[in-house]
């Protein structure tokens, strides 16, 4: 007799803990051959409310690691995938990528999120300066974490978009809640598994399942969200985009294709910080100069 | 400039008068709009006019460009970048940056003087700093128009094209430079309006531009109210908008450009705060306060108005500060003498004067200087409030004036999240003396631009904007230019 299967409970990912909903409900996403994907949370509105709560809670202590530390964790999220590799390329298989795709996918993600662990400690360097003010100050700006990201993984891809959005958002020290893709949400939760064994503090990631009807618009309006970064929306762009407005959220759409290896940078870094000048006095008395 | 009252001793220490002088200034009777080059009376037919806040008197009448009018100037603008400034080379485009920068600097005298007449400053601020920092904002930038390869390490890039700018009354010209420099810098067109009480500056701007031989149609200067402003904000040709203004306007400006992918950089409101430790060097800080919050008469967005001293030292810097603003100058700001000059507008007196009186309803104690106030023109004497209450709205809200609210602190935790407690985050203050716990607060304070011993220091080369509510982009230095470039990622 063949051995009955365990099938795998998805669950949402909110402060270093797998809660289900709180509503309570789901929902089965189907391949395209039309088979159900698993019973996944359908979230609620009062599910992003945890979640951001969660996120806000953890920025403090994640922003002011080291850079050295958050690089460290970085690398470890691609440690930990590629030990789980042959489970995303089933996962991707059974959400309807052939094994060859799958693997270029899940090989792409590690590489990537190694890509951006190496940043942690240098876009600052990059991308800071001293300015040479015209009075006798020292003047210098550089770039902080800029607080919860509200992040809308790419639809089309299970886990190299949300890779591709969500890891250059957090390795400077950001936290962040995660959307899934809606139909293609298998990778998102399994994903979570792997940050939870990583190293990454809980609440630096929240990840939902559910519909984007019901779970972007309360994101992107969401008062304690600083930030929104998604792919270019279409019809509900506008709606969203002025959802944004009531605490100024930055906002931020990407049309990139991002099984492309090219799909990746500093900028995708730098979008979400914030820059920060700071002016001293220097102290000038006597007329001592450094001439030797 | 008003009389002091004798001091206590009965000697009258005022300084004698020292007026600047108006004779070598020319103001017009009335003023068109500034598109191609021309000055283009607007289809409105209709006219405003301005006056110079200290008396009251009309110094001219501005056009007041309605929809047509914008659509003229941005039709000027497009055809200008496409036709002339896209072709320019970048060395080109520098030079004709510099150019405008030394015109600049040969006009100062007469542009400090007409920016104290029409928006109020003391002469001092408008000629030592309003007026050197514009010229030197296109100096910094002239430099960079050939050399922008080199600001965004490995990132193609390109103009936007078309910017759509609004300015606010505080700094006129200043805002004129910090606006149009980058703009021109990176290769952009642009269509500029001022506020309405202070349209000359930028309208003797247009006279330089146009002196110095720039194509016409690359800088547009159009004149009106919030509806100029609008039909800025709501044109279809237009790429991206620039404005510096309130955080309630900033959002509807969001609002409104929402999903349409015009770019933009806003510079709005703060509430920013001052913290003073009990180490500080106490005579400096008290000055630092006096210029953190009395700078411009409170009319800057990143003024100190929250202060946060240190409870041991509280009774101390009150004394030192109140015995300060007892020997502030009030007066004509034509006075080189003069600290403290007009309030902008007899509205946004009116509005400092609502907030004062909020403040005394909310149970806080009143302390204003002992100076007299001239009879004419929109005055308000130096304001500080103490016993005030986080939650009190003279220090939630923007007064934009001569207010300042005081609340003291114990630890550096307490006052950390004091100071962050506010939807703004666009300036903070920290006076001591120890190195280490300067680091520690300037890198906790949420907040783009920190003074430390010092406060509402400007320079070109420094980049200025804020976090949360404060708006976003930057402008000034390598990272101003950002705002008008279009990243190809």
């Amino acid at each position: 007799m063949d051995r009955v299967e365990i099938l795998k409970t998805y669950k949402i990912y909110i402060g270093g803990a797998f809660p289900r909903t709180e509503s309570g409900r789901h929902y089965t996403p189907l391949n395209s051959k039309g088979d159900p994907l698993g019973n996944l949370c359908l979230s609620s509105r009062k599910d992003v409310r945890n979640a951001v709560v969660a996120a806000r809670k953890a920025f403090g202590s994640w922003s002011e690691r080291s850079a050295f530390n958050r690089g460290q964790i970085i690398y470890r999220i691609a440690e930990m995938l590629e030990g789980r590799k042959e489970q995303f390329i089933s996962e991707l298989q059974k959400q309807g990528s052939s094994k060859a795709e799958a693997e270029k996918e899940v090989i792409l993600a590690i590489d990537r999120i190694v890509y951006y662990a190496g940043w942690c400690d240098k876009y600052n360097q990059v991308l800071s300066a001293v300015n040479p003010v015209s009075s006798a100050h020292f003047n210098f700006s550089t770039y902080e974490s800029m607080g919860v990201i509200g992040v809308l993984a790419p639809q089309a891809t299970s886990l190299i978009g949300l890779v591709s959005l969500l890891i250059p958002a957090i390795c400077s020290g950001n936290t962040a809640v995660l959307i899934a893709s809606e139909k293609l949400p298998l990778c998102a939760i399994t994903f979570a598994e792997v940050l939870n064994s990583s190293d990454v503090p809980g609440g630096v990631v929240n990840i939902l399942t559910g519909t984007l009807d019901e779970l972007a618009p309360g994101l992107a309006a969401h008062m304690d969200v600083n930030a929104f970064i998604s792919e270019p929306l279409g019809s509900m762009e506008i709606g969203i985009a002025q959802a944004a407005v009531d605490n100024l959220k930055r906002k931020f759409s990407y049309e990139a294709d991002w099984s492309s290896e090219k799909s990746q940078g500093l900028y995708y870094i730098s979008d979400c910080l914030e820059l920060k000048t700071t002016w001293h006095p220097i102290e000038n008395i006597g007329g001592s100069t450094s001439s030797y | 400039m008003a009389k002091k009252k004798p001091g206590k001793e009965g000697v009258n220490w005022d300084y004698s008068p020292s007026l600047e002088s108006t004779s070598h200034i020319t103001i017009l009777p009335k003023y068109e709009l500034f598109i191609n080059n021309e000055w283009v009376k607007p289809s409105s037919k209709k006219y405003f006019k301005t006056t110079n806040p200290a008396n009251e008197d009309v110094l001219s009448e501005i056009a007041w460009a309605n929809d047509y009018d914008v659509d003229l100037a941005v039709k000027a603008a497009r055809n200008a970048y496409n036709d002339v400034w896209s072709k320019t080379t970048p060395k080109e485009r520098s030079k004709y940056i510099y150019r405008i920068a030394r015109l600049m600097q040969e006009h100062a005298r007469e542009l400090s003087v007409i920016e104290t007449l029409d928006a109020g400053k003391p002469i001092r601020e408008s000629r030592d700093i309003d007026v050197p920092l514009a010229c030197n904002h296109f100096f910094y930038y002239a430099g960079w128009a050939d050399k922008l390869e080199y600001a965004f390490p490995n990132q193609p890039m390109e103009a936007l094209g078309v910017a759509g700018q609004i300015i606010p009354w505080n700094f006129p010209l200043l805002m004129a430079a910090w606006k149009i420099a980058p703009a021109l810098a990176a290769g952009n067109c642009v269509v500029l309006k001022p506020a309405e009480t202070t349209s000359l500056t930028a309208l003797k701007l247009a006279e330089i531009i146009k002196a110095s031989g720039l194509p016409p149609g690359v800088v547009n200067i159009i004149t009106g109210h919030g509806d100029t402003g609008a039909a800025i904000v709501n044109h279809p040709d237009i790429n991206k908008i620039a404005f510096t203004g309130s955080t309630n306007v900033g959002k509807i400006i969001q609002r409104a450009i929402a999903g349409t992918g015009k770019k933009a950089t806003l510079e709005l409101g703060g509430k920013s705060a001052n913290i003073i430790f009990d180490d500080a060097p106490i005579d400096q800080a008290v000055e630092g306060i006096v210029n953190g919050i009395f700078f411009n008469q409170g009319h800057v967005c990143c003024a100190g108005s929250r202060l946060f001293v240190q409870e041991n030292i509280a009774e101390l810097v009150i004394r030192k500060l109140k015995h300060r603003m007892d020997s502030l100058y009030l007066g004509n700001p034509l006075d080189k003498n003069t600290d403290i000059g007009a309030i902008n507008s007899k509205e946004q007196l009116e509005t400092i004067e609502k907030y004062i009186k909020i403040g005394i309803s909310e149970g806080a104690e009143i302390y204003q200087s002992t100076c007299e106030l001239p009879g004419k023109g929109y005055f308000c004497r130096p304001t500080i409030f103490t016993n005030v209450a986080q939650s009190s709205r003279i220090s939630q809200e923007e007064i934009f004036g001569p207010v300042l609210s005081i609340q003291t602190f114990r630890t550096v935790d307490e006052v950390i999240q004091k100071a962050n407690n506010s939807p703004y985050g666009l300036a903070a203050g920290v006076w001591t003396d120890k190195g280490s716990r300067i680091f520690n607060l300037t890198s906790k304070l949420r907040a783009g631009v920190i003074w430390a011993n010092t406060y509402n220091k400007f320079d070109p080369t420094s980049p200025f904007g804020g976090y949360k509510e404060s708006g976003f982009g930057r402008e000034g230095g390598l990272h101003g230019l950002g705002a008008y470039l279009k990243m190809k990622l």
